[in-house]
C-alpha cells in the first residue's frame, strides 16, 4: 500500500472526487442496464459482493460433483453411467468458467479454493445432503438443477458481463441435466415396485431442501433485511428469493404429477385467487442448521475436497516447476 | 492350426472383441473413480473425458460382441451380468487407483498400446470393428498425448515428482508385458484380418514409451520378476472382484428392471 501511513489523501485519486466519479460512471451504466466489464471502475462493495457470489457459485459446482460422483461407479446401466460421467464433468467445467469469471475481479482461484477448504467461503447447502440411492441422482437433476436454473436464468442478465456470459452457457448445460434427471425418475416411476418406491423416497427427501435453495424469505417485510435490496439495485439480483421459489413450485408441481410422484407437503394446493400453488411452511431451522455446519455431509464434502487438493499438491508443484524450467528458452519439441 | 468349426469361430471372434471391450470398460471404471479427486479441476475434466471415450468404445464393442455371440446379450447384460472369470481384460486396467503418477504411467502404456492397435484395426475385415477403431484412433491419440505430457512434466518437474513418477513406472511394470501377449482369440482374429496380433505392436509401443521416458529424464524401470498374464483367459487379480461387486450391485439387485 502507498500513502496509507499518512492518513490523508496524497493525490486526487485518493479523494472523494475520485470515488464519486467512479460511482457516477458506474451508476450511469447500471441505470442504462449496461454490462459492467472487468476494465470498468466499480465500487468496492459491488466488486466484493460479486467475488463472494461468484466464488460461492463456483464452489457449489465443484462440491456438487461429489454427491453425484458418488454414483458413477454404481450407475445401473452403461448409458446412465456415460450420462452421469458427462454431467459431473460438465460441473467441473462450470466451476472453471466461474473461477475464471471471479478472477476478472482481481482474485485468483487458489485463493478462493483455500477459502472453500478452510470454511471461510460457503457453497450451496443442498450438497450437504447425501445421495443414498440411484433415484437421488434423478432427483438432483430434476429438483436441484431445476432450482439452480431458476436462480441462474436471471443471472444471464446480471450487470457484471463475465458472470452473465458464464451463466448463459451454464444454464444451457444445466437445462440438459435437469431433463436427464427427470428422465431417470420417469423411467423409475414406470419400473418395478422397488424402483417406484425408490423414486418416491428420493422426491420425499429432496423436495424441501430444493425449496430452501432459493434462500430465506426476502419479500414483504423481510425485503429490508439482508442483501436483496442492494443486489437488486446493482443489477446482480433481478427477482426476490420468494418470487423465484414460487416460480419453481409452479413449474415443478405439474411435473411431479406427470411423473406420478407425490410431493411431501400436505398443504400443497393450487390457489385460484393468486394463480399460484400454495405450499406449507418451510423448516428454516433446518436450513440454518445445515448452513452452519450441522448437515449430514458438511464435513465430509469439505474434507473430500481438501484431501484431493492436498494429494494433488505435488502434481501442481511439478507442473509449475516444469513450466518455469522450460519457459527459460529451453523449449523442447512436443512429444510426438 | 486346425480349421475351427462354426461354433469355435463364433466363440473366438466374440472373445477377441470382448477382450478389447472389457479393457475399455474396466479402465473407464477406474478413471471414473478420479472424478472429484484429481489434482486440479482441469484434470477432473481430462480424466473424465478419457473415461468417457473409453466407455463409448466399450459400449460399441460389447454391443458388437453380443451380436456376434447371438445369445441375445446386450451391452448391459455383458457388463453387469458376467462374473470375474468371464471378463477378458488385461490386468493392468483393473488395478486399484493409485496416485496421479500411477495413473499417468498406466495411461501412457495403455493408450500407447491402444493407439498402435486401433491404427491397424481401421482396416479390419470386421466392419464394425473397423468403424469403432476409426473413431477411437483420434480419441486414444489424445489420451496418449495427455499421459505423455504429464509423464514428462512429472519426470522433469520437482525431485519429489521425479521420484514418484519413477516409482509409479516400477509399480506398473509387471502389467506391461500382458498388453502385447498373444492369446488364442487374437491369433485367430489376426490370421483372418479381423484382429491385430498384440505381439506385433510390442516394439512400437515400447519405442514410444522409451521416447517419452527419455524426454522425462526417467530411466526405464527394471524388468519385473513377476508379470501379469492370462487376463484374456479370465484369470485376474483380486481387485477385479471388488470392482465388479461395486459396478454390478444395483443392476443385479433389480433383475430385469429397465433404467
Amino acid at each position: 500500500m502507498y500513502g496509507n501511513d499518512f492518513g490523508e489523501p496524497l493525490n486526487a485519486a485518493e479523494t472523494e472526487d475520485y470515488t464519486s466519479a467512479v460511482q457516477e460512471y458506474f451508476d450511469g451504466l447500471i441505470a442504462d442496464d449496461q454490462r459492467i466489464e472487468p476494465r470498468d471502475a466499480m465500487p468496492e462493495g459491488y466488486r466484493s459482493t460479486l467475488i463472494r457470489q461468484i466464488a460461492q457459485h463456483a464452489h457449489s459446482e465443484i462440491i456438487g460433483m461429489q454427491p453425484e460422483g458418488n454414483w458413477i461407479t454404481r450407475a445401473p446401466s452403461l448409458r446412465r453411467k456415460a450420462i452421469l460421467m458427462a454431467k459431473v464433468q460438465d460441473e467441473a467445467g462450470h466451476g472453471l468458467y466461474l473461477y475464471s469469471a471471479a478472477e476478472t475481479l482481481g482474485v485468483d482461484r487458489a485463493e478462493l479454493l483455500d477459502k472453500l477448504h478452510n470454511g471461510r467461503q460457503k457453497y450451496s447447502s443442498i450438497f450437504n445432503y447425501p445421495t443414498l440411492t440411484w433415484a437421488d441422482v434423478g432427483a438432483i437433476g430434476w429438483l436441484v438443477d431445476g432450482a439452480a436454473i431458476m436462480n441462474q436464468v436471471p443471472l444471464c442478465r446480471c450487470s457484471y458481463g463475465p458472470y452473465a456470459r458464464a451463466m448463459i452457457r451454464v444454464c444451457k448445460e444445466e437445462s440438459f441435466h435437469q431433463r436427464q434427471g427427470f428422465e431417470i425418475l420417469w423411467t423409475l416411476a414406470r419400473g418395478t415396485d422397488e424402483q417406484r418406491a425408490m423414486a418416491q423416497d428420493a422426491a420425499d427427501r429432496w423436495w424441501w431442501p430444493a425449496l430452501m435453495m432459493f434462500g430465506p424469505p426476502d419479500s414483504g417485510e423481510a425485503a429490508t433485511q439482508g442483501h436483496t435490496a442492494q443486489n437488486m439495485a446493482w443489477g446482480i439480483k433481478r427477482f426476490s428469493n420468494d418470487d423465484l421459489r414460487q416460480k419453481f413450485v409452479d413449474m415443478t408441481v405439474p411435473q411431479a404429477d406427470k411423473l406420478g410422484l407425490t410431493l411431501p407437503d400436505p398443504d400443497l394446493r393450487w390457489n385460484e385467487e393468486r394463480g399460484h400453488y400454495d405450499i406449507g411452511p418451510i423448516d428454516w431451522d433446518e436450513f440454518w442448521r445445515v448452513l452452519k455446519g450441522d448437515g449430514p455431509c458438511n464435513s465430509q464434502r469439505v474434507e473430500h475436497r481438501r484431501a484431493a487438493h492436498e494429494d494433488g499438491a505435488w502434481v501442481r508443484e511439478a507442473a509449475a516447476a516444469y513450466a518455469a524450467k522450460h519457459a527459460a528458452g529451453e523449449v523442447r519439441g512436443a512429444v510426438a | 492350426m486346425s480349421t475351427p468349426t462354426t461354433t469355435d469361430t463364433t466363440l473366438l471372434h466374440t472373445a477377441y472383441v470382448l477382450g478389447l471391450g472389457d479393457d475399455a470398460l474396466v479402465y473407464s471404471h477406474r478413471l471414473g473413480e478420479w472424478l472429484t479427486r484429481a489434482p486440479q479441476i482441469e484434470e477432473d475434466m481430462a480424466l473424465g473425458n478419457v473415461g468417457l471415450d473409453l466407455l463409448g468404445q466399450a459400449r460399441s464393442l460389447l454391443t458388437h460382441a453380443g451380436e456376434l455371440e447371438g445369445r441375445g446379450r446386450d451391452e448391459d447384460a455383458l457388463a453387469y451380468l458376467r462374473d470375474e472369470r468371464s471378463f477378458r481384460n488385461v490386468q493392468l486396467v483393473e488395478q486399484p487407483r493409485g496416485d496421479f503418477a500411477d495413473e499417468m504411467a498406466r495411461m501412457l502404456w495403455f493408450a500407447s498400446y491402444q493407439l498402435a492397435l486401433y491404427v491397424r484395426l481401421v482396416d479390419s475385415a470386421d466392419e464394425v470393428l473397423a468403424g469403432v477403431a476409426g473413431k477411437a484412433v483420434k480419441e486414444v491419440a489424445y489420451h496418449r498425448d495427455h499421459a505423455a505430457q504429464w509423464v514428462v512434466r512429472l519426470g522433469d518437474g520437482t525431485p519429489e515428482s521425479h521420484e514418484r513418477m519413477a516409482a509409479a513406472l516400477q509399480r506398473v511394470a509387471p502389467y506391461v508385458a500382458e498388453l502385447t501377449s498373444d492369446d488364442e482369440a487374437s491369433v485367430w482374429a489376426a490370421e483372418r484380418g479381423i484382429g491385430v496380433l498384440p505381439s506385433s505392436v510390442e516394439d512400437e509401443v515400447h519405442e514410444y514409451v522409451a521416447s517419452v521416458l527419455a524426454q522425462a529424464t526417467l530411466e526405464e524401470p527394471e524388468p519385473a520378476r513377476w508379470h501379469a498374464r492370462d487376463g484374456r483367459r479370465g484369470i485376474h487379480s483380486e481387485a477385479l472382484g471388488y470392482l465388479l461387486a461395486e459396478m454390478q450391485h444395483i443392476h443385479r439387485s433389480h433383475p430385469g428392471a429397465a433404467w
